[in-house]
């Protein structure tokens, strides 16, 4: 890096992580001059293009570690490849494309921004999602949508057992079987203004050989929101 | 127990686990060194101690290789050697320093272990079989496959651990892979609740324990499951029932190896295949490191599901 005075060198576009380290990879994505970029040899490498800021489009060639685009931020990141654990979690806005599989807690409290998964993810799919949408084209594990605050998890394939376990306001829906719905999660009518967000968000997604009719909507039943007096013997 | 009890818990229950399977005899040759790759990528998941169970050079009939080690140092092994071809006959004899050997003895496993446990004071058998070999020490994965040459061997699959402590000292005896039975080991990624009680249950029946570690219990357990007649698969299936905690486990056996997770999927596991190869590990990154790993197979293996290669029924 140049010093005081020197010429600045503009932010490079294409990152080996063979050679370059995560820290550096970072860094670079994190400058105020970042463009368009690409990621290559990610080598399953954990915290890959976290916390990025800007409205540039990262492209990932291959399978990374934990934390893919975690913070996510405005940010365009396609991983041509699977996640490990934790993909876009606590992402607040932009998108992320997984083209592979997603390993557990994909979207893990999420608040904004579209996190679309073109594979199946596995356990806690969605787990305390804030306000982000989360599309699967394939098929969900065990306990996906945990303690889900707000935000929509959409899946075109299976759900595991106990989706929706402590389930707040997120909606779900689902176009397969369910294994088995969590503590206080129920199956909920499917209304216009439900497969009008449902259409909206499979487009988004790039999924147009799924009609909205073909899935179910859960929800909470509210049984566990608030403490009940007479339950007061329970604890 | 006092400071590995406060140790025990200060530490996040991570550990790496790897396994690989070889589908060719290119991945065979140079086995040793992709099993010692994938242990470096897992170094940091468990820095405290490190094992390799390798599957190679089997012995003929009526023949046995004991990994043995020897907590005090046993010097040259010049004595013990002697002892061993005295009593049993010795084929073959590796020293690895003062604290362990690998022997090729001139009789079956289960009259060797035997010989061992009556005779040579100070020595325990790490593992038994025709084709098991067993390494592992108390310091971190690189140093590890330096001090027992991992990278130079060759071998049809191996198993290995990096391990974080939780739940006993950091011991060569508390580190992984664990023997199950003649050509059986185990390793553990996770904690096991009920391990105390099982440990007790176990030993009521004729077990006997070298460690207060968890994954020994689970070991334990295995090997009982299958002298009452258990397949390993049941023996797996069992735990499932049995065993309260969080586990990923892979077993060896003298020709394949088995994947389980527990129901909750609290610990990682990720599985890949190509024509040469089958691998698992705790992390992609691991994988990452195997020729042909960006064109292979990668998946998760589900909860509470019994994965196998090669034979495993025993």
């Amino acid at each position: 890096m140049g010093g005081a005075g020197e010429a600045t060198v503009s932010a490079p576009r294409t990152f080996d992580l063979s050679v370059a380290s995560v820290r550096e990879l970072n860094a670079a994505l994190h400058r105020d001059d970042v463009v368009d970029c690409r990621v290559v040899e990610p080598g399953g490498r954990h915290a890959v293009a976290v916390g990025m800021r800007a409205p540039v489009s990262v492209e990932i060639d291959g399978h990374v570690g934990y934390y893919c685009a975690g913070m996510n931020k405005q940010a365009t990141v396609r991983v041509h490849g699977n996640c490990g654990v934790g993909v876009a979690e606590n992402m607040m806005s932009g998108t992320v494309v997984v083209e592979g599989d997603a390993s557990q807690s994909a979207g893990a409290t999420a608040r904004g921004g579209l996190l679309s998964i073109e594979g199946n993810a596995s356990a806690r799919c969605g787990i305390s999602l804030k306000g982000a949408d989360v599309v699967v084209r394939g098929s969900v594990g065990h306990m996906s949508a945990f303690m889900a605050q707000r935000g929509r998890l959409v899946v075109c394939g299976d759900a595991g057992h106990a989706l929706g376990d402590s389930i707040y306001e997120a909606r779900l829906y689902v176009r397969g079987e369910v294994a088995s719905l969590g503590a206080d999660c129920v199956e909920k009518e499917l209304r216009d203004e439900h497969r009008t967000e449902l259409a909206a968000l499979l487009a988004r997604a790039g999924i147009d050989d799924v009609s909205p009719d073909e899935l179910r909507r859960y929800g909470s039943a509210r049984r566990l929101y608030n403490f009940d007096v007479d339950d007061a013997g329970e604890y | 127990m006092g400071t590995a009890r406060a140790r025990a818990y200060a530490a996040a229950p991570m550990c790496g686990i790897v396994g690989i399977y070889s589908k060719s005899e290119a991945i065979a040759e140079r086995l040793g060194a992709h099993a010692a790759d994938m242990l470096a990528q897992m170094a940091d998941r468990g820095p405290d101690s490190a094992g390799v169970a390798i599957y190679r050079d089997p012995v003929g009939a009526g023949e046995s290789k004991l990994s043995l080690h020897a907590p005090d140092g046993m010097g040259d092994w010049s004595a013990a050697v002697e002892a061993l071809d005295e009593g049993l006959g010795v084929e073959r004899a590796r020293v690895l320093g003062a604290h362990h050997a690998l022997l090729h003895v001139r009789a079956d496993a289960d009259a060797a272990q035997a010989w061992v446990a009556a005779e040579l004071r100070g020595v325990g058998v790490t593992s038994a079989g025709r084709t098991i070999e067993i390494y592992k020490d108390a310091v971190a994965p690189c140093e590890f496959v330096e001090r027992f040459g991992i990278a130079a061997m060759s071998a049809s699959h191996a198993l290995g651990h990096t391990r974080m402590a939780t739940e006993s000292r950091v011991t060569p005896a508390g580190s992984h892979p664990f023997s199950t039975g003649l050509d059986l080991c185990l390793v553990h990624n996770g904690s096991l609740s009920n391990h105390n009680r099982l440990r007790a249950e176990l030993q009521r029946g004729g077990t006997t324990f070298l460690t207060e570690n968890d994954s020994e219990v689970a070991a334990g357990y295995l090997t009982a499951r299958m002298r009452a007649g258990a397949t390993l698969e049941q023996a797996l299936e069992g735990c499932l029932d049995d065993l309260d905690g969080f586990y990923t486990f892979a077993v060896g056996t003298a020709d394949g190896f088995a994947v389980l997770r527990d129901p909750i999927a609290c610990k990682p596991a990720v599985m890949a295949e190509t024509d040469d190869w089958v691998a698992m590990a705790s992390e992609y990154r691991a994988l990452a490191t195997l020729p042909g790993a960006a064109d292979a197979r990668v998946w998760e293996p589900e909860p509470g599901v019994v994965y196998s290669w090669g034979t495993v029924s025993v």
